[in-house]
């Protein structure tokens, strides 16, 4: 599946240290075109450092980011970032803008306008009523809001879609919803999916490839049924155990509370 | 009520100018403060230094920050030449801009640091530039807060625009200044009820702008902003079609009755002449001589006394005729001014005691009161026992008085009625004199400097024979109790005259 000659998105040996603390620790990695990849850990395991270099939010001490095989530091910022999606848990609507002003940004940034059908296409991707279009965020709901988020990282050229703990403020009905949703425009649109999240569930059930991130280092890369076949080492399997349990001890109440 | 209106009807003029002069004040901050607080949201050393020089500035009375500009334009004179303005509104517009600058600066870096991270971050992450980011995302979101600052600067600007007319530019000061010296309180509220009217439009106008921005109403933004600029056009447009043309005769007053009275008794004559003539009233007593040497007004009317210790540094007392000719030589010589001649009564410091207790004790002169003081009280004015004057006359006469205590000066006389001083520094030519039934003691020594009231012409002026002719009637023409007659009737409680009814009283009884 990877193209040996250049990856599309590779990792060199990368570090990066805030004072004393070693977020990143020499990281190689090779991520193909159209891949669905989830990093997971826990909290300080390096995770967002690692996604947030690729658009050059935080910048390695060492190592390169290649994108298509160049080397990011020496594309211009605005070029880099135009051409990548980027959504978080925060999500960044510009409140003084409405939806379609929203979605319309980054063209807008690069001398374009963006033609109204194309509006109401991006808001249908997102399962979303094309007349929300006029709303301004603050009255939309928080599932709309992150909808409009991902829209607004569709609207560009480009297929890279970075994703930072994206549905982590979101009810679970909604969360899951649009993580489905999420795979399915990936599937759809072809697009290469990065996405940080400490839900190991959320993980294996919507990526292809499940990187295992401790410490600053990358301590398993797996697919999910490998995972859930008992691959990857300790620190991953401790992850695994965590929702296997959770779906044991579900299943166990449904057989005693059934009739 | 019906003077009050007659007032503000007459305050069309110091309307329109203050709308100019509070319009560009606010201007020029906001030209400043806008750049000064984007630097500072993005350096916290900037925005220590910025915001602590607009604070600092905040702590000067505006007061002395107007007059602190008067000699500052006038150091800035051998860069800019001769023709830079030291009076009137080149430095009161900077010095009300210094003053507007901390509420829209402090309002503008708290707004700019204060956007939601998570938009600076989407921000960042789609590429926008800093100029992108600013124009795009943090100014509208800074918008409201930034017009509220501005809001708040307008307010404060207008009210202390009135303190304009203290060095010579025309506002709604103009009334304050004069009703207050004049005790015309029709006239102060005129100017009061002006200047807060002005100021309750802009406030409720720029409000109008502020929730249009924070609602995303263009219709409302529109229609304030619309309206304040219509305002300001319409004073612009008031000041221009009079059409002043030619140069006219602008004469100076410091802030007291006496003052008010003479220049209006000298711009009637002038008129008379021909002459087109304009008031700078209330100015400070220490900018009016610089004023007039450096052109900003034409003619002042100043006392012999004051001008030899405050401008030609003396402390000796030559006499009175010794010390009419320096400072007519030294004016001549050092600035170019022209000495025009005495009007012909004194403005001194002088013992007064009532003439009842003067006369029951038998005395005439301050010798006779160097034997009883030891049984008196002197009351003098917050300043006459640290003056030389005091000094002068205390060791020349050897005065050592029971006790010494000190009044305001309308509180003076009073203690005198009420026996709570004996004798006190009066002034000479002060009204109360008269109406007190005092009398001012003699001063055979000559302890007391003479402060003989000259009119002084500016360097500009100073060689037109015309203008000398015009104002020759006034020279030695003025006795002191015709100038003590004119100052009561406006000092007065009852039957109170306005300054240009006292200026031609005056007028008919020294001409007529």
């Amino acid at each position: 599946m990877a193209d040996a000659a250049a990856p599309f998105l590779d990792f060199a040996s990368v570090s990066r240290s805030f004072g004393a603390i070693v977020a990143l620790d020499k990281v190689s990695l090779a991520i193909a075109a159209g891949e669905f990849v989830a990093l997971v850990g826990t909290s300080g395991s390096g995770k967002s450092t690692l996604l947030k270099m690729v658009n050059r939010l935080i910048e390695p001490d060492a190592g390169k980011v290649r994108l298509n095989g160049k080397d990011v530091a020496e594309i211009a910022l605005p070029t880099l970032r135009h051409g990548i999606g980027y959504v978080f848990q925060g999500i960044g609507l510009f409140r003084h803008m409405s939806v379609a002003q929203n979605l319309a940004i980054v063209p807008r940034l690069e001398g374009r306008t963006l033609p109204e059908s194309e509006i109401a296409r991006l808001l249908e991707l997102v399962e979303l009523d094309p007349a929300l279009a006029a709303r301004f965020p603050e009255e939309l709901s928080g599932g709309q809001r992150q909808r409009v988020g991902v829209a607004r990282a569709l609207a560009r050229n480009g297929k890279l879609l970075l994703m930072d703990e994206p549905f982590g403020a979101l009810d679970p009905v909604t969360r899951a919803a649009l993580g489905e949703r999420v795979r399915r425009l990936h599937e759809e649109l072809g697009l290469t999916l990065v996405m940080v999240t400490h839900d190991m569930a959320e993980a294996l059930m919507l990526a292809d490839r499940v990187l295992v991130m401790s410490q600053g280092r990358i301590v398993a890369d797996e697919t999910p049924s490998a995972l859930l076949a008992g691959a990857g080492g300790d620190e991953a399997q401790a992850l695994v155990a965590v929702p296997r349990a959770q779906a044991r001890a579900l299943a166990g109440r449904n057989v005693r509370s059934a009739p | 009520m019906n003077e009050i209106i007659t007032a503000l009807m007459r305050l069309g003029p110091q309307l329109a100018e203050h709308v100019l002069l509070s319009s560009a004040a606010v201007a020029l901050g906001i030209l400043v403060a806008l750049p000064l607080a984007v630097w500072a949201s993005r350096s916290a050393a900037a925005a220590r230094v910025a915001l602590g020089f607009a604070s600092l500035v905040q702590t000067i009375p505006a007061l002395a920050l107007l007059a602190l500009f008067f000699p500052l334009l006038l150091a800035l004179r051998s860069v800019f030449g001769e023709g830079l303005p030291t009076l009137g509104f080149l430095p009161a517009w900077l010095a009300l801009a210094l003053y507007a600058l901390l509420p829209i600066l402090r309002n503008a870096v708290t707004a700019l640091t204060n956007v939601d991270a998570e938009m600076i971050e989407a921000a960042d992450a789609m590429g926008m530039t800093g100029w992108q980011k600013l124009w795009l995302v943090e100014a509208p979101l800074a918008a409201p807060y930034i017009m509220a600052g501005i809001r708040t600067a307008s307010v404060w600007t207008i009210g202390a625009a009135t303190l304009a007319t203290t060095i010579g530019q025309r506002s709604l000061g103009d009334p304050i200044f004069a009703g207050l010296q004049t005790q015309n309180w029709a006239l102060v509220l005129a100017g009061c009820i002006a200047s807060a009217g002005l100021a309750l439009a802009a406030d409720g106008l720029l409000g109008l702008v502020e929730r249009g921005f924070a609602q995303r109403r263009k219709v409302l933004w529109a229609i304030g902003a619309g309206l304040a600029l219509a305002g300001v056009a319409a004073a612009a447009l008031a000041l221009v079609v009079p059409g002043q043309q030619g140069k006219s005769i602008v004469i100076g007053a410091k802030g007291f009755s006496e003052q008010y009275i003479l220049a209006r008794a000298i711009g009637i004559t002038l008129e008379e002449a021909g002459y087109r003539v304009e008031y700078r009233e209330g100015l400070g007593s220490a900018v009016v001589h610089s004023a007039l040497t450096s052109g900003e007004i034409d003619i002042s009317v100043d006392y012999t006394g004051t001008l030899w210790t405050n401008q030609l540094k003396r402390t000796d007392n030559p006499g009175r005729a010794a010390m009419y000719d320096e400072i007519v030589r030294w004016e001549a010589q050092t600035s170019g001014a022209r000495v025009l001649g005495r009007l012909g009564f004194e403005n001194a410091y002088g013992l007064a005691m009532r003439k009842s207790r003067a006369d029951a004790l038998g005395l005439a002169s301050i010798a006779d009161l160097a034997d009883v003081a030891s049984g008196l009280t002197m009351g003098g004015d917050p300043e006459w026992f640290e003056r030389p004057e005091w000094q002068s006359v205390r060791d020349a006469y050897t005065l050592r008085f029971a006790d010494e205590r000190t009044f305001s000066p309308t509180f003076m006389y009073n203690a005198l009625a009420s026996g709570e001083a004996d004798v006190i520094s009066a002034y000479t030519s002060d009204g109360r004199i008269a109406a007190d039934d005092l009398v001012v003691l003699d001063d055979p020594q000559g302890a007391l400097p003479n402060y003989d009231a000259i009119i002084l012409l500016s360097p500009d002026i100073a060689d037109d024979p015309d203008l000398a002719r015009a104002l020759a009637p006034l020279i030695g023409a003025v006795d002191v109790d015709t100038m003590r007659e004119a100052n009561y009737a406006v000092d007065r409680e009852e039957d109170k005259w306005s300054v240009g009814k006292a200026a031609r009283w005056l007028l008919d009884e020294v001409t007529g």
